[in-house]
Protein backbone atom coordinates (compact mmCIF):
# COMPACT_ATOMS: atom_id res chain seq x y z
CA UNK A 1 0.00 0.00 0.00
CA UNK A 2 1.43 3.37 -1.02
CA UNK A 3 1.54 6.30 1.40
CA UNK A 4 -1.02 8.34 -0.54
CA UNK A 5 -3.66 5.63 -0.57
CA UNK A 6 -3.08 4.83 3.08
CA UNK A 7 -3.57 8.47 4.05
CA UNK A 8 -6.97 8.70 2.41
CA UNK A 9 -7.91 5.32 3.83
CA UNK A 10 -7.13 6.53 7.36
CA UNK A 11 -9.06 9.80 7.07
CA UNK A 12 -11.97 8.54 4.97
CA UNK A 13 -14.12 7.12 7.80
CA UNK A 14 -13.89 10.27 9.93
CA UNK A 15 -14.39 12.58 6.96
CA UNK A 16 -17.45 10.60 5.86
CA UNK A 17 -19.03 10.95 9.29
CA UNK A 18 -18.27 14.68 9.46
CA UNK A 19 -19.43 15.25 5.90
CA UNK A 20 -22.62 13.23 6.19
CA UNK A 21 -23.71 14.22 9.70
CA UNK A 22 -22.32 17.74 9.96
CA UNK A 23 -21.36 19.41 6.66
CA UNK A 24 -24.38 18.24 4.64
CA UNK A 25 -26.93 19.12 7.36
CA UNK A 26 -25.23 22.49 8.01
CA UNK A 27 -25.58 23.38 4.33
CA UNK A 28 -29.09 21.94 4.25
CA UNK A 29 -30.01 24.30 7.08
CA UNK A 30 -29.55 27.22 4.73
CA UNK A 31 -31.74 25.57 2.10
CA UNK A 32 -34.34 24.58 4.69
CA UNK A 33 -34.52 28.16 5.98
CA UNK A 34 -35.77 29.20 2.52
CA UNK A 35 -38.74 26.81 2.67
CA UNK A 36 -41.99 26.68 4.64
CA UNK A 37 -41.11 23.29 6.15
CA UNK A 38 -43.73 22.69 8.86
CA UNK A 39 -45.85 19.90 10.34
CA UNK A 40 -47.62 19.39 7.00
CA UNK A 41 -44.35 18.96 5.13
CA UNK A 42 -43.25 16.60 7.89
CA UNK A 43 -46.27 14.43 7.12
CA UNK A 44 -45.96 14.72 3.33
CA UNK A 45 -42.95 16.27 1.67
CA UNK A 46 -45.12 17.41 -1.29
CA UNK A 47 -46.48 20.17 0.95
CA UNK A 48 -43.03 21.77 0.99
CA UNK A 49 -42.72 25.13 -0.76
CA UNK A 50 -39.80 27.39 -1.56
CA UNK A 51 -40.54 30.77 0.03
CA UNK A 52 -37.32 32.72 -0.51
CA UNK A 53 -36.50 34.99 2.39
CA UNK A 54 -40.01 34.99 3.84
CA UNK A 55 -38.92 33.20 7.04
CA UNK A 56 -36.30 35.85 7.63
CA UNK A 57 -38.74 38.67 6.93
CA UNK A 58 -41.26 37.13 9.32
CA UNK A 59 -38.61 36.72 12.00
CA UNK A 60 -37.66 40.39 11.73
CA UNK A 61 -41.34 41.26 12.19
CA UNK A 62 -41.74 38.95 15.21
CA UNK A 63 -41.37 40.76 18.56
CA UNK A 64 -40.47 37.51 20.35
CA UNK A 65 -37.51 37.02 18.00
CA UNK A 66 -36.24 40.51 18.86
CA UNK A 67 -36.80 39.79 22.54
CA UNK A 68 -34.82 36.55 22.24
CA UNK A 69 -32.05 38.36 20.41
CA UNK A 70 -32.01 41.12 23.04
CA UNK A 71 -31.97 38.61 25.91
CA UNK A 72 -29.13 36.66 24.29
CA UNK A 73 -27.09 39.83 23.73
CA UNK A 74 -27.75 40.87 27.35
CA UNK A 75 -26.41 37.50 28.48
CA UNK A 76 -23.33 37.87 26.25
CA UNK A 77 -22.54 41.55 26.88
CA UNK A 78 -22.81 41.28 30.67
CA UNK A 79 -21.91 37.63 31.13
CA UNK A 80 -18.74 37.41 29.05
CA UNK A 81 -16.80 40.30 30.71
CA UNK A 82 -17.90 39.09 34.17
CA UNK A 83 -16.85 35.51 33.41
CA UNK A 84 -13.50 36.58 31.99
CA UNK A 85 -12.82 38.89 34.93
CA UNK A 86 -13.60 36.06 37.36
CA UNK A 87 -11.37 33.67 35.39
CA UNK A 88 -8.49 36.14 35.29
CA UNK A 89 -8.82 36.96 38.98
CA UNK A 90 -8.80 33.28 39.92
CA UNK A 91 -5.83 32.60 37.62
CA UNK A 92 -3.80 35.45 39.15
CA UNK A 93 -4.51 34.10 42.64
CA UNK A 94 -3.53 30.57 41.62
CA UNK A 95 -0.31 31.76 40.00
CA UNK A 96 0.65 34.01 42.90
CA UNK A 97 3.93 32.98 44.50
CA UNK A 98 2.24 33.28 47.86
CA UNK A 99 -0.52 30.77 47.09
CA UNK A 100 -0.49 27.44 48.97
CA UNK A 101 -2.11 24.10 48.05
CA UNK A 102 -2.28 25.11 44.38
CA UNK A 103 -3.24 21.64 43.16
CA UNK A 104 -6.22 21.47 45.49
CA UNK A 105 -7.42 24.97 44.67
CA UNK A 106 -7.06 24.41 40.95
CA UNK A 107 -9.19 21.26 41.09
CA UNK A 108 -11.77 22.89 43.38
CA UNK A 109 -12.17 25.98 41.20
CA UNK A 110 -12.41 23.87 38.06
CA UNK A 111 -14.96 21.40 39.48
CA UNK A 112 -18.10 23.31 38.34
CA UNK A 113 -16.88 23.13 34.72
CA UNK A 114 -17.05 19.34 34.53
CA UNK A 115 -20.42 19.08 36.26
CA UNK A 116 -23.54 18.36 34.21
CA UNK A 117 -25.15 21.67 33.22
CA UNK A 118 -28.71 20.44 33.70
CA UNK A 119 -27.98 19.03 37.17
CA UNK A 120 -26.26 22.14 38.50
CA UNK A 121 -28.94 24.37 36.97
CA UNK A 122 -31.43 22.38 39.05
CA UNK A 123 -29.30 22.97 42.16
CA UNK A 124 -29.17 26.70 41.52
CA UNK A 125 -32.91 26.83 41.06
CA UNK A 126 -33.19 25.91 44.72
CA UNK A 127 -30.29 28.09 45.86
CA UNK A 128 -32.07 31.02 44.20
CA UNK A 129 -35.46 30.19 45.72
CA UNK A 130 -37.18 33.27 47.17
CA UNK A 131 -38.06 31.75 50.57
CA UNK A 132 -35.87 28.70 51.16
CA UNK A 133 -32.86 29.61 49.00
CA UNK A 134 -29.46 30.02 50.59
CA UNK A 135 -28.66 33.13 48.55
CA UNK A 136 -31.59 35.13 49.90
CA UNK A 137 -30.86 33.77 53.39
CA UNK A 138 -27.27 35.03 53.18
CA UNK A 139 -28.41 38.37 51.76
CA UNK A 140 -31.02 38.57 54.51
CA UNK A 141 -28.21 38.37 57.07
CA UNK A 142 -26.82 41.50 55.43
CA UNK A 143 -30.20 43.20 55.66
CA UNK A 144 -31.24 42.76 52.03
CA UNK A 145 -34.93 42.00 51.47
CA UNK A 146 -35.70 38.69 49.66
CA UNK A 147 -35.44 38.89 45.87
CA UNK A 148 -37.59 36.70 43.63
CA UNK A 149 -34.57 35.88 41.46
CA UNK A 150 -36.13 33.58 38.89
CA UNK A 151 -39.67 34.98 39.12
CA UNK A 152 -38.95 38.66 38.53
CA UNK A 153 -38.33 39.69 34.91
CA UNK A 154 -35.71 42.20 36.05
CA UNK A 155 -33.71 39.62 38.00
CA UNK A 156 -34.08 36.37 36.04
CA UNK A 157 -31.35 37.12 33.50
CA UNK A 158 -28.90 38.53 36.08
CA UNK A 159 -29.46 35.35 38.12
CA UNK A 160 -28.74 33.17 35.08
CA UNK A 161 -25.60 35.21 34.38
CA UNK A 162 -24.46 34.73 37.97
CA UNK A 163 -25.02 30.99 37.59
CA UNK A 164 -23.14 30.94 34.27
CA UNK A 165 -20.13 32.70 35.82
CA UNK A 166 -20.07 30.09 38.59
CA UNK A 167 -20.33 27.23 36.09
CA UNK A 168 -17.78 28.47 33.56
CA UNK A 169 -15.07 30.61 35.13
CA UNK A 170 -12.81 27.62 35.82
CA UNK A 171 -12.42 26.82 32.14
CA UNK A 172 -10.86 30.13 31.09
CA UNK A 173 -9.01 30.24 34.39
CA UNK A 174 -6.92 27.24 33.30
CA UNK A 175 -6.19 28.86 29.93
CA UNK A 176 -5.10 32.05 31.72
CA UNK A 177 -2.88 30.06 34.09
CA UNK A 178 -1.10 28.53 31.10
CA UNK A 179 -0.83 31.99 29.53
CA UNK A 180 0.61 33.53 32.69
CA UNK A 181 3.30 30.87 32.79
CA UNK A 182 4.59 32.00 29.38
CA UNK A 183 5.30 35.58 30.55
CA UNK A 184 9.04 35.72 31.28
CA UNK A 185 9.92 36.26 34.94
CA UNK A 186 12.64 38.79 33.87
CA UNK A 187 9.96 41.26 32.82
CA UNK A 188 8.52 41.24 36.33
CA UNK A 189 11.99 41.54 37.84
CA UNK A 190 12.80 44.53 35.64
CA UNK A 191 9.50 46.20 36.55
CA UNK A 192 10.19 45.59 40.23
CA UNK A 193 13.67 47.12 39.89
CA UNK A 194 12.01 50.19 38.39
CA UNK A 195 9.85 50.38 41.49
CA UNK A 196 6.58 49.53 39.73
CA UNK A 197 3.73 48.71 42.11
CA UNK A 198 1.82 45.43 41.83
CA UNK A 199 -1.01 47.22 40.03
CA UNK A 200 1.36 48.82 37.51
CA UNK A 201 3.13 45.50 36.94
CA UNK A 202 -0.27 43.91 36.22
CA UNK A 203 -1.18 46.73 33.82
CA UNK A 204 2.15 46.99 31.99
CA UNK A 205 3.53 43.43 32.10
CA UNK A 206 0.76 40.92 32.77
CA UNK A 207 -2.02 42.32 30.60
CA UNK A 208 0.08 42.96 27.45
CA UNK A 209 1.64 39.52 27.86
CA UNK A 210 -1.80 37.95 28.13
CA UNK A 211 -3.39 39.93 25.28
CA UNK A 212 -3.44 37.08 22.72
CA UNK A 213 -4.88 34.71 25.35
CA UNK A 214 -7.54 37.26 26.34
CA UNK A 215 -8.52 37.56 22.68
CA UNK A 216 -8.75 33.81 22.24
CA UNK A 217 -10.70 33.37 25.46
CA UNK A 218 -13.18 36.13 24.63
CA UNK A 219 -13.71 34.65 21.18
CA UNK A 220 -14.49 31.21 22.60
CA UNK A 221 -16.65 32.63 25.38
CA UNK A 222 -18.74 34.91 23.15
CA UNK A 223 -19.35 32.04 20.73
CA UNK A 224 -20.27 29.76 23.63
CA UNK A 225 -22.54 32.26 25.40
CA UNK A 226 -24.43 33.03 22.18
CA UNK A 227 -25.54 29.38 22.40
CA UNK A 228 -27.42 29.87 25.69
CA UNK A 229 -30.08 27.17 25.99
CA UNK A 230 -30.13 24.69 28.88
CA UNK A 231 -30.03 27.35 31.63
CA UNK A 232 -33.35 28.98 30.67
CA UNK A 233 -34.81 25.58 29.69
CA UNK A 234 -34.24 24.20 33.19
CA UNK A 235 -34.31 27.27 35.42
CA UNK A 236 -37.02 29.53 34.00
CA UNK A 237 -38.52 27.89 30.89
CA UNK A 238 -37.92 31.21 29.15
CA UNK A 239 -39.92 33.20 31.69
CA UNK A 240 -40.90 35.27 33.52
CA UNK A 241 -42.55 37.34 30.78
CA UNK A 242 -40.14 35.83 28.24
CA UNK A 243 -37.26 37.67 29.87
CA UNK A 244 -34.96 34.65 29.49
CA UNK A 245 -35.99 33.31 26.08
CA UNK A 246 -32.68 32.96 24.24
CA UNK A 247 -32.15 32.56 20.50
CA UNK A 248 -31.61 28.82 20.82
CA UNK A 249 -34.56 28.46 23.17
CA UNK A 250 -36.66 30.29 20.58
CA UNK A 251 -35.26 28.02 17.86
CA UNK A 252 -36.01 24.90 19.91
CA UNK A 253 -39.62 25.96 20.54
CA UNK A 254 -40.18 26.95 16.92
CA UNK A 255 -38.61 23.75 15.63
CA UNK A 256 -39.51 21.01 18.05
CA UNK A 257 -42.59 22.32 19.81
CA UNK A 258 -44.42 23.95 16.87
CA UNK A 259 -42.58 22.06 14.12
CA UNK A 260 -41.88 25.24 12.15
CA UNK A 261 -38.62 23.76 10.94
CA UNK A 262 -38.14 26.35 8.18
CA UNK A 263 -38.36 29.22 10.66
CA UNK A 264 -36.19 27.39 13.17
CA UNK A 265 -33.52 26.85 10.50
CA UNK A 266 -33.55 30.57 9.74
CA UNK A 267 -32.91 31.27 13.44
CA UNK A 268 -30.06 28.76 13.49
CA UNK A 269 -28.54 30.31 10.40
CA UNK A 270 -28.76 33.83 11.86
CA UNK A 271 -27.04 32.55 14.98
CA UNK A 272 -24.24 31.16 12.83
CA UNK A 273 -23.87 34.51 11.01
CA UNK A 274 -23.61 36.29 14.36
CA UNK A 275 -20.92 33.92 15.64
CA UNK A 276 -19.02 34.28 12.39
CA UNK A 277 -19.29 38.09 12.51
CA UNK A 278 -18.08 38.28 16.11
CA UNK A 279 -15.14 36.02 15.28
CA UNK A 280 -14.15 38.05 12.23
CA UNK A 281 -14.40 41.37 14.11
CA UNK A 282 -12.27 40.09 16.95
CA UNK A 283 -9.66 38.73 14.55
CA UNK A 284 -9.59 42.04 12.67
CA UNK A 285 -9.10 43.97 15.91
CA UNK A 286 -6.29 41.64 16.88
CA UNK A 287 -4.59 42.07 13.53
CA UNK A 288 -4.78 45.85 13.71
CA UNK A 289 -3.24 45.82 17.16
CA UNK A 290 -0.51 43.51 15.89
CA UNK A 291 -1.39 40.65 18.20
CA UNK A 292 -1.52 38.05 15.47
CA UNK B 1 10.48 49.27 47.43
CA UNK B 2 11.38 46.66 50.02
CA UNK B 3 8.68 45.17 52.11
CA UNK B 4 9.01 43.83 55.59
CA UNK B 5 8.03 40.31 56.72
CA UNK B 6 4.77 41.65 58.18
CA UNK B 7 3.62 43.00 54.82
CA UNK B 8 4.62 39.70 53.19
CA UNK B 9 2.57 37.77 55.73
CA UNK B 10 -0.43 40.05 55.23
CA UNK B 11 -0.21 39.55 51.47
CA UNK B 12 0.07 35.77 51.84
CA UNK B 13 -2.98 35.78 54.10
CA UNK B 14 -4.91 37.89 51.60
CA UNK B 15 -4.05 35.68 48.60
CA UNK B 16 -4.85 32.44 50.41
CA UNK B 17 -7.94 33.89 52.04
CA UNK B 18 -9.29 34.88 48.64
CA UNK B 19 -8.49 31.41 47.30
CA UNK B 20 -10.42 29.82 50.16
CA UNK B 21 -13.36 32.13 49.45
CA UNK B 22 -13.27 31.29 45.73
CA UNK B 23 -13.09 27.55 46.45
CA UNK B 24 -16.05 27.89 48.82
CA UNK B 25 -18.00 29.70 46.09
CA UNK B 26 -17.21 26.89 43.64
CA UNK B 27 -17.85 23.95 45.98
CA UNK B 28 -20.64 25.07 48.34
CA UNK B 29 -23.48 24.50 45.82
CA UNK B 30 -22.17 20.96 45.27
CA UNK B 31 -21.82 20.30 49.01
CA UNK B 32 -25.35 21.64 49.55
CA UNK B 33 -26.62 19.27 46.83
CA UNK B 34 -25.11 16.26 48.61
CA UNK B 35 -26.40 17.35 51.99
CA UNK B 36 -29.99 17.99 50.85
CA UNK B 37 -30.08 14.66 49.00
CA UNK B 38 -29.88 12.94 52.40
CA UNK B 39 -32.69 14.95 54.00
CA UNK B 40 -36.13 13.51 54.64
CA UNK B 41 -38.88 14.62 52.21
CA UNK B 42 -39.81 18.28 52.69
CA UNK B 43 -37.00 19.03 55.13
CA UNK B 44 -35.19 21.47 52.81
CA UNK B 45 -38.31 23.62 52.49
CA UNK B 46 -38.05 25.28 55.86
CA UNK B 47 -36.70 28.53 57.20
CA UNK B 48 -33.92 29.11 57.97
CA UNK B 49 -32.72 26.74 55.20
CA UNK B 50 -31.10 23.72 56.89
CA UNK B 51 -27.49 22.95 55.90
CA UNK B 52 -27.17 19.48 57.40
CA UNK B 53 -29.85 16.72 57.44
CA UNK B 54 -31.23 16.31 60.95
CA UNK B 55 -31.48 12.53 60.46
CA UNK B 56 -29.70 11.41 57.24
CA UNK B 57 -31.88 9.13 55.13
CA UNK B 58 -31.71 7.46 51.73
CA UNK B 59 -35.42 8.06 51.16
CA UNK B 60 -34.87 10.36 48.19
CA UNK B 61 -32.53 7.87 46.48
CA UNK B 62 -34.92 5.01 47.11
CA UNK B 63 -37.80 6.91 45.57
CA UNK B 64 -35.61 7.99 42.67
CA UNK B 65 -34.60 4.46 41.73
CA UNK B 66 -37.81 2.64 42.70
CA UNK B 67 -40.41 5.07 41.36
CA UNK B 68 -38.66 7.28 38.86
CA UNK B 69 -36.55 4.78 36.91
CA UNK B 70 -33.22 6.39 37.69
CA UNK B 71 -31.37 3.08 37.24
CA UNK B 72 -32.44 2.91 33.63
CA UNK B 73 -31.42 6.51 32.89
CA UNK B 74 -28.06 5.87 34.52
CA UNK B 75 -27.55 2.78 32.36
CA UNK B 76 -28.57 4.74 29.24
CA UNK B 77 -26.11 7.52 29.98
CA UNK B 78 -23.34 5.07 30.79
CA UNK B 79 -23.92 3.13 27.58
CA UNK B 80 -24.11 6.22 25.36
CA UNK B 81 -21.03 7.87 26.87
CA UNK B 82 -19.01 4.64 26.56
CA UNK B 83 -20.15 3.95 23.00
CA UNK B 84 -19.46 7.54 21.92
CA UNK B 85 -15.99 7.28 23.44
CA UNK B 86 -15.24 4.04 21.58
CA UNK B 87 -16.50 5.50 18.29
CA UNK B 88 -14.62 8.75 18.72
CA UNK B 89 -11.37 6.86 19.38
CA UNK B 90 -11.92 4.63 16.34
CA UNK B 91 -12.57 7.45 13.87
CA UNK B 92 -10.54 10.39 15.16
CA UNK B 93 -7.26 8.71 16.07
CA UNK B 94 -6.68 7.23 12.60
CA UNK B 95 -7.60 10.52 10.93
CA UNK B 96 -5.55 12.67 13.29
CA UNK B 97 -2.50 10.48 12.72
CA UNK B 98 -2.91 10.56 8.93
CA UNK B 99 -3.23 14.36 8.87
CA UNK B 100 -0.02 14.61 10.89
CA UNK B 101 2.21 11.95 9.37
CA UNK B 102 0.96 10.50 6.09
CA UNK B 103 1.43 12.41 2.86
CA UNK B 104 -1.53 12.36 0.51
CA UNK B 105 -2.96 14.60 -2.18
CA UNK B 106 -5.09 17.45 -0.78
CA UNK B 107 -4.13 16.76 2.83
CA UNK B 108 -3.41 20.33 3.91
CA UNK B 109 -6.35 21.78 2.00
CA UNK B 110 -8.76 19.32 3.65
CA UNK B 111 -7.33 19.95 7.09
CA UNK B 112 -7.68 23.73 6.69
CA UNK B 113 -11.28 23.23 5.60
CA UNK B 114 -11.92 21.22 8.78
CA UNK B 115 -10.50 24.00 10.94
CA UNK B 116 -12.72 26.57 9.23
CA UNK B 117 -15.72 24.34 10.00
CA UNK B 118 -15.00 24.84 13.71
CA UNK B 119 -16.76 28.25 13.50
CA UNK B 120 -20.07 26.57 12.61
CA UNK B 121 -22.04 25.88 15.78
CA UNK B 122 -23.41 22.36 16.01
CA UNK B 123 -26.97 23.66 16.41
CA UNK B 124 -26.99 24.86 12.80
CA UNK B 125 -26.87 21.26 11.62
CA UNK B 126 -29.39 19.96 14.16
CA UNK B 127 -32.67 20.48 12.32
CA UNK B 128 -31.68 18.97 8.94
CA UNK B 129 -29.83 16.21 10.81
CA UNK B 130 -33.00 15.44 12.73
CA UNK B 131 -34.94 15.13 9.45
CA UNK B 132 -32.21 12.94 7.91
CA UNK B 133 -32.13 10.63 10.90
CA UNK B 134 -35.90 10.42 10.86
CA UNK B 135 -35.76 9.17 7.28
CA UNK B 136 -33.34 6.38 8.18
CA UNK B 137 -35.15 5.47 11.39
CA UNK B 138 -32.55 6.74 13.87
CA UNK B 139 -34.82 9.21 15.65
CA UNK B 140 -35.87 8.00 19.08
CA UNK B 141 -32.97 5.61 18.90
CA UNK B 142 -29.53 5.56 20.56
CA UNK B 143 -27.96 5.50 17.09
CA UNK B 144 -29.28 8.99 16.50
CA UNK B 145 -27.54 10.27 19.61
CA UNK B 146 -24.28 8.60 18.63
CA UNK B 147 -23.76 9.38 14.92
CA UNK B 148 -22.81 13.05 15.28
CA UNK B 149 -20.50 12.18 18.19
CA UNK B 150 -18.59 9.52 16.24
CA UNK B 151 -16.09 11.86 14.61
CA UNK B 152 -15.33 15.50 15.17
CA UNK B 153 -12.97 18.22 14.06
CA UNK B 154 -11.81 18.89 17.60
CA UNK B 155 -10.88 15.23 18.18
CA UNK B 156 -8.96 15.02 14.91
CA UNK B 157 -7.15 18.28 15.68
CA UNK B 158 -6.23 17.09 19.18
CA UNK B 159 -4.73 13.83 17.93
CA UNK B 160 -2.98 15.50 14.99
CA UNK B 161 -1.16 18.04 17.18
CA UNK B 162 0.10 15.24 19.39
CA UNK B 163 0.99 12.89 16.52
CA UNK B 164 3.24 15.55 14.96
CA UNK B 165 5.79 14.68 17.65
CA UNK B 166 6.19 11.05 16.46
CA UNK B 167 9.64 10.92 14.78
CA UNK B 168 9.42 10.31 11.02
CA UNK B 169 12.59 8.14 11.18
CA UNK B 170 10.72 5.62 13.32
CA UNK B 171 7.98 5.24 10.70
CA UNK B 172 10.47 5.21 7.81
CA UNK B 173 12.54 2.48 9.46
CA UNK B 174 9.46 0.31 9.79
CA UNK B 175 8.56 0.94 6.15
CA UNK B 176 12.08 -0.04 5.03
CA UNK B 177 11.65 -3.26 7.02
CA UNK B 178 8.60 -3.92 4.87
CA UNK B 179 5.86 -3.22 7.40
CA UNK B 180 2.50 -2.15 5.93
CA UNK B 181 0.80 1.10 6.95
CA UNK B 182 -1.87 -0.67 9.00
CA UNK B 183 0.75 -2.64 10.90
CA UNK B 184 2.81 0.50 11.52
CA UNK B 185 -0.32 2.18 12.84
CA UNK B 186 -1.11 -0.69 15.18
CA UNK B 187 2.34 -1.50 16.51
CA UNK B 188 4.13 1.87 16.50
CA UNK B 189 1.64 4.71 16.27
CA UNK B 190 -1.09 3.57 18.65
CA UNK B 191 1.28 2.91 21.57
CA UNK B 192 2.86 6.34 21.03
CA UNK B 193 -0.57 8.00 20.99
CA UNK B 194 -1.87 6.38 24.20
CA UNK B 195 -1.67 9.58 26.31
CA UNK B 196 -3.64 11.67 23.83
CA UNK B 197 -6.12 8.82 23.43
CA UNK B 198 -6.73 9.00 27.18
CA UNK B 199 -7.34 12.74 26.78
CA UNK B 200 -9.73 12.26 23.88
CA UNK B 201 -11.56 9.48 25.72
CA UNK B 202 -12.01 11.60 28.85
CA UNK B 203 -13.26 14.55 26.81
CA UNK B 204 -15.71 12.51 24.77
CA UNK B 205 -17.06 10.62 27.74
CA UNK B 206 -17.69 13.77 29.79
CA UNK B 207 -19.13 15.70 26.83
CA UNK B 208 -21.56 12.91 25.94
CA UNK B 209 -22.58 12.31 29.55
CA UNK B 210 -23.29 16.03 30.05
CA UNK B 211 -24.86 16.72 26.65
CA UNK B 212 -28.44 17.93 26.76
CA UNK B 213 -29.89 19.61 23.69
CA UNK B 214 -29.25 16.88 21.12
CA UNK B 215 -30.53 13.92 23.18
CA UNK B 216 -33.49 16.09 24.17
CA UNK B 217 -34.32 16.51 20.48
CA UNK B 218 -33.61 12.96 19.31
CA UNK B 219 -35.02 10.90 22.18
CA UNK B 220 -38.76 11.19 22.77
CA UNK B 221 -39.35 7.80 24.38
CA UNK B 222 -38.95 8.21 28.13
CA UNK B 223 -37.26 4.83 28.48
CA UNK B 224 -34.39 6.04 26.31
CA UNK B 225 -33.77 9.27 28.27
CA UNK B 226 -30.27 10.10 29.42
CA UNK B 227 -29.69 11.44 32.93
CA UNK B 228 -29.74 15.16 31.98
CA UNK B 229 -32.89 14.76 29.86
CA UNK B 230 -34.60 12.75 32.60
CA UNK B 231 -33.53 15.24 35.26
CA UNK B 232 -34.85 18.21 33.28
CA UNK B 233 -38.15 16.44 32.76
CA UNK B 234 -38.36 15.41 36.45
CA UNK B 235 -37.62 18.95 37.55
CA UNK B 236 -40.54 20.24 35.52
CA UNK B 237 -42.89 17.83 37.32
CA UNK B 238 -41.38 17.72 40.80
CA UNK B 239 -40.36 21.30 41.49
CA UNK B 240 -41.38 20.95 45.15
CA UNK B 241 -39.27 17.88 45.92
CA UNK B 242 -35.90 19.48 46.61
CA UNK B 243 -34.54 16.28 48.21
CA UNK B 244 -35.56 14.10 45.26
CA UNK B 245 -34.09 16.53 42.73
CA UNK B 246 -30.82 16.85 44.65
CA UNK B 247 -30.48 13.07 44.82
CA UNK B 248 -30.97 13.05 41.04
CA UNK B 249 -28.32 15.72 40.67
CA UNK B 250 -25.91 13.69 42.83
CA UNK B 251 -26.41 10.58 40.71
CA UNK B 252 -25.75 12.66 37.56
CA UNK B 253 -22.84 14.78 38.72
CA UNK B 254 -20.82 12.58 41.06
CA UNK B 255 -19.71 10.04 38.40
CA UNK B 256 -18.27 12.74 36.13
CA UNK B 257 -16.70 14.62 39.03
CA UNK B 258 -15.02 11.42 40.21
CA UNK B 259 -13.85 10.63 36.70
CA UNK B 260 -12.45 14.13 36.35
CA UNK B 261 -10.55 13.98 39.64
CA UNK B 262 -8.95 10.68 38.60
CA UNK B 263 -8.19 11.71 35.00
CA UNK B 264 -7.69 15.45 35.38
CA UNK B 265 -4.13 15.34 34.05
CA UNK B 266 -5.41 14.11 30.68
CA UNK B 267 -8.45 16.38 30.69
CA UNK B 268 -6.49 19.56 31.35
CA UNK B 269 -3.87 18.62 28.77
CA UNK B 270 -6.61 18.38 26.17
CA UNK B 271 -8.24 21.61 27.22
CA UNK B 272 -4.97 23.48 26.79
CA UNK B 273 -4.10 21.75 23.52
CA UNK B 274 -7.46 22.83 22.17
CA UNK B 275 -6.93 26.48 22.99
CA UNK B 276 -3.52 27.93 23.75
CA UNK B 277 -1.47 25.97 21.27
CA UNK B 278 -4.24 26.17 18.69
Amino acid sequence: MKGGQAGWLFVAPALSVIGLFFAVPALAALALSLTDFDIYALADIRNLRFVGFRNYAELLANPLFWQALGNTLYFVVVGVPLSIAASLGAALLLESRLARFKGFFRTALFAPVVTTLVAVAVIWRYLLHTHYGLLNYALGALGVAPVDWLGDPRWAMPAIIFFAVWKNFGYNMLIFVAGLQTIPEDLYEAARMDGASALRRFWHVTLPGLAPVVLLVSLLTVAGYLQLFAEPYVMTQGGPQQSTVSLLYFMFEQGFKWWNLGTASAVAFLLFVMILAVTLVQLAVARRRGML
Amino acid sequence: MKRGPTAQLANALLVNGLLVAAAAFALLPLAWMVSVSFMRPGEADSFPPPLIPSAPTLAAYRSLFAQHGMGRYFANSLFLASAATALSLTFNVAAGYAFAKLRFAGRDRVFQLLLVALVIPGQVAMIPLFLMLQKIGLVNNFGGVLVPAAAGVFGIFLVRQYALSIPDELLEAARVDGAGEVRIFRSIVLPALLPIMATLATFTFLATWNDFMWPLIVLSDERLYTLPVALASLSREHVQDAELMMAGAVVTVVPVLALFVVLQRYYIQGLLAGSVKG
